[in-house]
């Protein structure tokens, strides 16, 4: 809508211009609009990042309640599981997923469903032991309560503040993520206008088309740290409460 | 303490383990025919057959997994799909170079960044603390091809445009190279990581000082009259700093991340590059090298971190 | 009482005014407060959570920090003017002439620190001393305070040693400058009653024969009466009484310092003779003090007059009240004490058709020790931590059983098998004669709807995202099968059967205070109208004066339902007033079982004893030496042979009592059982009947 090219529009003639009144951040080598590919680029690193992340939180928080609140094999299972995936460093795990399953959007977006939701499951179990041997909770059994109720009304509520603030600290890895993964050429392939995408080619031409570097880096960073001091935000409102 | 060994040891095992127990299912079972993939589409029945018994493949997965696992202790790795070399050479010898280079990025960026937060933490909400609270942010969110395309732009053309020495902007260094030599080009790489590190070990030192300074022996300490500074030096910092122990150990991960965008970046001839690649030509036996060589290092330098944090800790280590 | 020598003035505080400030807005946390301390005297400073103790003792070290602000008045400490110094000439003020013992000795140590250390620390920084004098000093000052053995204690770091061993370690600390001032902030609070009887009689030794100036906060009025030469009593950032211990406790002249003596069970009460007078609603929150007297809105005698400030009153030989009718009190004109006594005890009828509510025989509680991998291979047995052993416990329909202990005796253990949220290991717990199956998930929601409990912690107690309504509509719904609009209207009923208001139903429970909360709790516990109800410490997180409504509460719900209740507390007074049986338990077995008529009676199991004399009594002319126990509690994990007492017990007879477990001995004349080796008329003969205020009244 505001983008005024298609993503992949080429316009041979207008090959590698500065930016003008035209084209706002400028043509890259080809003679793509760079501000119509940012613009773009962020519907397609946004919503891969926030559905990867929805998808992890929910699945990690599943798995989380679950674990925390029964305990046993399936618990011990479960975490053993997740310490093994979490023995490789984000990024390593979601490079090996990604060199042997293939590379499309859909497997960047399994992967960071994979990636994050080992991490989300462990601060959600966390909540959960702190608050199942709570009075609150232990009346709820002793009142004949049944398990789903218990999970969901007496110690979901007391997991959602330090969720949300995890959800968005996991928001932001993931746009991290997605633009790593983009600039290593894994994954997303081109000529999709993922950011990290964009800075990898347009390096060949770094000296001759700043502009086609600087921009969606420049977009890249923007969003990233605005996310981070988002999320910082929702720990600093949300962190005290949790404190007392 | 040793019973507190024995457990971490035992553990680390277990996770080991496990991890490669999974990087195996990836990259052997997942993929689906190893010899489809080596042979290609148009390859005859027959010569699968025979690809397949030579590999072991006609096993059981349980023995593949053992026979692979038994082989990658006793450092048979294999041959590479894309070049046809053994991998145990080609991956001992980048990962000296990603070692030189992490290792230079830890030893600046840890005693930095542990001033850094300790000064933040003392000062929590003030100016100085602000300062390097937001700045410590920005870098923290700022992937490392960004930052690294920075530096690039900065120390390697913008010096050279102004015709003053200038680092390479390429790190491509060669094998035959010693330390002295290599050290030119491992300049900004190094930056590189240490930028990020040094703002993630800056931030969770502040937290654990603020954390510390709360604790009501500091009070006890200021109420026997001791100077303020023996009562950081000697009381706050002793016990703030135990964490950063773990700290370091979990920014390893964040580093070991870091190397492999960095490196990429830098053209430097390390795992990273090396990891790319193998995904690049799908080298799978070259991919699950260096994965398993990076899963180990990752898990020593926690074992190294935790032994440590023991070692230093009067409840863990008396107990 | 020995008079000390009172002459010089360790400490003057005229007119001190602290504010905190909060959104823009100064919240007074101490108001107008003066008070001097002289040398060799013990000063009490008795108030409850939110009084501005605690910020006075900051204040008085000038240790406020961005906390608070003193905003007018003097403290004077000797000579020096408290307020004009500099955070260097402060730290040349603090450790050598105020010096502070802290509540909780546990996290006020550096845990990374030896104890010798932190103390060598204070001696070589204050005292100039060189590294070996320092070193033997600190030794010295560990035997003094004693500890049995200084040097292996110099050489542990603190969570190697128990919280009273860390406590003493901390009076050293203090006393070896030998300050002016020695600031206690509840040195004892969290220490279990015998081993606070200790550390008390140690301090009052160790200030005995110095000229330190003693300011002892608390809010423990036995601890008061039994360590204080005076006392300040705090109320809503107030100083409201100023007295001389005894003066103050034979005849208060602030309605609140009258309020609070009669407020908790001396030993001795019990819900038979005495009820107690509860004062009526909660400490305000800080800032929203009424104007005029703070006290006004709880107070029973307020009038008109004290809808204006009262001065502070001098109110007689050097005592001082902040109330406008202080005469009155003190001519007995108008009375807020006497204690209303209750008419004859009604023995309950003991029907002997109706089957025992619960019966609980031979149960025990261990939970398992994950054995180690050298210790499997060395096929070493698994070890376990034995929380309960062998105790057999009744309780019959209506009445109420007190089961008394310290911390770590498994009291608490017992009420969660009882309730299915421990396992048990062996033995037998019957509700009706009906067998309790272990699990929780086992038992039918009937067997439930027979059996609630109201927790120790209020602040855990109640789901803080919940409405109270919601809270106390579920068991109504779940356990009596009611529908939700009949729910709803019970829910009113509930409320006021604790004395909220309707509207509480719509609150959540961060609005409430911890009182209100355990009221909420109990009325979630009587909604289902169970037989047993378990009520597990359900005062001892809560403030003095709202302890006694909550136990007024209790009284009167049990008699309105006529079901059966478990109380359990570490505090003999308030189990002793309560119960229709007590039992005291140590280290998971039961050591006495008696009615509350025959607690004070000698004989008494050893333990018992230790136990009776360890608690501070109400009454400055009661000051008996206690019976010392020596050492800590052994671990359940290590539980000693033969008796379990047998490590500690001050009547040990020798080899039997380390062999043998003693067996349950019948007192003829009273009809207690004692866990004991020593026949109980021998027991009598040597034990020393306990002085309590019914027994010196009669």
């Amino acid at each position: 809508m505001i983008a005024p090219y298609e993503e992949n529009e080429i316009l041979a003639s207008q090959a590698r211009q500065p930016p003008s009144a035209e084209h706002w951040f400028g043509t890259d080598n080809l003679g793509r609009d760079v501000f119509s590919r940012v613009i773009l680029g962020s519907r397609e690193i946004l919503v891969l990042a926030g559905l990867g992340t929805l998808l992890a939180v929910i699945c990690g928080t599943l798995f989380g309640l679950l674990t925390g609140y029964r305990g046993g094999w399936f618990d011990e299972v479960a975490m053993r599981t997740f310490d093994s995936l979490l023995a490789l460093p984000a990024l390593l795990l979601a490079l090996l997923l990604l060199g042997t399953v293939g590379q499309s959007k859909y497997s960047v977006l399994i992967v960071l469903v994979i990636v994050y939701t080992p991490i989300v499951a462990r601060v959600v179990r966390s909540v959960v032991l702190a608050v199942k041997p709570q009075g609150f909770v232990e009346a709820a059994r002793l009142g004949g309560e049944t398990q789903t109720r218990i999970l969901l009304r007496e110690i979901m509520p007391s997991v959602l503040p330090t969720l949300s603030v995890e959800s968005a600290l996991r928001f932001s890895y993931a746009i991290f993520l997605v633009a790593s993964l983009g600039f290593l050429g894994v994954g997303v392939q081109p000529p999709s206008p993922n950011w990290g995408l964009m800075v990898k080619e347009a390096r060949t031409f770094a000296s001759l088309l700043p502009w086609a570097l600087f921009f969606p880096a420049a977009a890249i960073s923007i969003v990233v740290i605005g996310v981070n001091l988002m999320a910082d935000g929702v720990k600093r409102v949300i962190g005290p409460e949790q404190a007392d | 303490m040793t019973r507190f060994i024995l457990r971490r040891l035992g553990f680390l095992t277990l996770t080991v383990l496990l991890t490669s127990l999974l990087v195996f299912l990836v990259t052997q079972w997942l993929p689906g025919d190893v010899c489809r993939i080596i042979l290609g589409r148009e390859a005859g029945q027959g010569a699968i057959e025979t690809c397949r018994l030579e590999l072991g493949l006609d096993q059981p997965l349980p023995i593949q997994y053992l026979n692979w696992l038994g082989d990658f202790l006793t450092g048979d790795w294999g041959i590479s799909f894309s070049t046809n070399l053994p991998i145990y050479p080609i991956v001992m010898d980048r990962m000296g170079n990603s070692l030189m280079l992490a290792l230079v990025a830890l030893l600046i960026s840890v005693p930095l960044g542990v001033a850094l937060g300790i000064i933040a933490g003392l000062n929590e909400n003030k100016p100085i603390d602000s300062t390097i609270n937001v700045g410590s942010l920005s870098v923290v969110g700022l992937p490392e091809f960004v930052t690294g395309l920075v530096l690039i732009q900065v120390f390697s053309f913008g010096l050279r445009d102004l015709g003053l020495p200038y680092f390479p902007a390429n790190s491509s260094i060669p094998p035959d190279a010693n330390f002295l030599e290599a050290l030119p080009m491992l300049i900004l790489p190094a930056l590189t990581a240490m930028l990020v590190l040094l703002a993630y070990i800056a931030r969770l030192t502040r937290s654990g000082v603020i954390e510390e300074l709360k604790q009501p022996y500091v009070r006890t300490a200021d109420l026997k009259g001791l100077p303020r500074r023996t009562v950081i030096v000697k009381h706050v910092l002793r016990n703030a700093l135990l964490p950063t122990i773990t700290i370091i150990a979990i920014s390893t991960g964040w580093l070991i991340s870091g190397l492999v965008v960095i490196e990429n970046v830098f053209n430097y001839p390390g795992l990273g590059r090396l990891m790319i690649f193998a995904i690049d030509r799908r080298d799978l036996p070259l991919l699950q090298a260096v994965t398993m060589v990076t899963v180990l290092g990752f898990a020593l330098a926690n074992l190294g971190a935790d032994l440590l944090y023991g070692l230093l800790n009067p409840r863990i280590r008396l107990e | 009482m020995v008079t000390k020598s009172a002459d010089r003035c360790v400490l003057d505080i005229k007119g001190l005014t602290v504010a905190y400030q909060q959104e823009g807005e100064w919240l007074e946390a101490v108001r107008e407060v003066s008070l001097s301390i002289h040398s060799g005297e013990t000063y009490g400073l008795v108030g409850e959570s939110g009084s501005g103790k605690t910020t006075l003792i900051l204040a008085v070290m000038n240790y406020l920090g961005d906390r608070g602000s003193i905003r007018s008045g003097e403290i004077q400490l000797g000579d020096i003017d408290l307020l004009s110094l500099n955070d260097t000439q402060l730290r040349q003020v603090w450790g050598s002439k105020i010096a502070l013992v802290p509540q909780n000795p546990q996290s006020a140590l550096n845990p990374s620190l030896q104890v010798g250390d932190q103390l060598i620390e204070i001696l070589r920084y204050q005292l100039n001393l060189s590294k070996k004098e320092a070193e033997n000093q600190a030794i010295e000052w560990l035997e003094r305070v004693h500890l049995a053995d200084p040097i292996r204690v110099a050489e542990s770091y603190p969570h190697q040693i128990s919280g009273g061993m860390q406590q003493r370690a901390m009076i050293a600390m203090a006393l070896c400058t030998a300050p002016d001032l020695l600031i206690l902030d509840e040195p004892t609070t969290n220490l279990d009653v015998t081993t606070q009887a200790v550390i008390l009689d140690l301090i009052r030794e160790l200030i005995q024969d110095q000229d330190t100036g003693v300011l002892y906060v608390t809010h423990n009025l036995g601890v008061i009466a039994q360590i204080c030469d005076r006392v300040a009593v705090m109320y809503d950032s107030d100083l409201v009484e100023d007295a001389a211990t005894h003066d103050l406790f034979s005849q208060p002249l602030h309605p609140y310092t009258q309020g609070l003596i009669d407020s908790i069970p001396h030993l001795g009460d019990t819900k038979d003779s005495i009820q107690l007078r509860a004062i009526s609603g909660q400490i305000p929150p800080i800032g929203e003090a009424p104007s005029g007297c703070v006290f006004r809105t709880r107070c029973p005698i307020a009038i008109e007059i004290c809808n204006s400030r009262p001065p502070l009153y001098l109110a007689g030989d050097a005592r001082y009240s902040r109330c406008h009718l202080w005469e009155e009190i003190d001519r007995h004109e108008i009375s807020t004490h006497q204690p209303t006594l209750v008419g004859t005890p009604v023995p309950i009828p003991t029907q002997e058709e109706q089957p025992l509510t619960l019966e609980v025989n031979d149960l025990s509680i261990h939970f398992s020790i994950r054995r180690s991998v050298a210790e499997v291979i060395r096929r070493q047995p698994a070890r376990a931590v034995r929380a309960v052993n062998q105790v057999d416990l009744d309780i019959s329909p209506g009445s109420t059983v007190g089961l008394v202990g310290e911390s770590g005796s498994g009291k608490t253990t017992i009420a969660r098998g009882i309730m299915g949220l421990e396992a048990k290991s062996n033995g037998s717990i019957e509700l009706l004669q009906i067998p309790l199956p272990d699990k929780l998930s086992q038992r039918d929601l009937e067997t439930l709807r027979l059996l609630q409990i109201v927790f120790q912690n209020p602040q855990e107690a109640l789901n803080p995202y919940l409405p109270i309504g919601e809270t106390l509509r579920r068991p109504l719904i779940r356990l009596l099968g009611l529908s939700k609009t009949e729910a709803d209207a019970r829910v009113g009923e509930l409320l006021a059967a604790v004395r909220l208001p309707p509207s509480y139903a719509g609150r959540l429970p961060g609005q409430l205070s911890g009182g209100e909360i355990q009221r909420v709790a109990l009325a979630r516990a009587i909604a289902s109208n169970p037989e047993l109800l378990v009520l597990d410490e359900p005062i001892s997180s809560l403030d003095v004066s709202v302890q006694a409504a909550i136990l007024n509460l209790v009284g009167e719900l049990q008699s309105d339902h006529q079901n059966s209740l478990l109380f359990i507390s570490h505090d003999l007074a308030i189990v002793g007033y309560l119960a229709d049986q007590i039992a005291v338990i140590y280290l998971g077995s039961l050591m006495e079982v008696t009615g509350p008529g025959d607690l004070f009676h000698p004989p008494h199991h050893p333990y018992t004893e230790a136990l009776l004399s360890s608690i501070p009594q109400v009454d400055p002319a009661s000051r008996e030496p206690p019976i010392y126990l020596e050492g800590d509690i052994p671990t359940p994990a290590e539980l000693p042979s033969g008796c379990p007492f047998h490590t500690r017990c001050p009547r040990f007879l020798g080899e039997i009592c380390t062999t043998t477990t003693p067996p349950w001995q019948v007192d003829q004349s009273t009809g207690k059982r004692i866990f004991c080796h020593i026949p109980p008329n021998d027991l009598a003969a040597v034990q020393k009947r306990i002085i309590t205020r019914g027994s010196s009244d009669a």
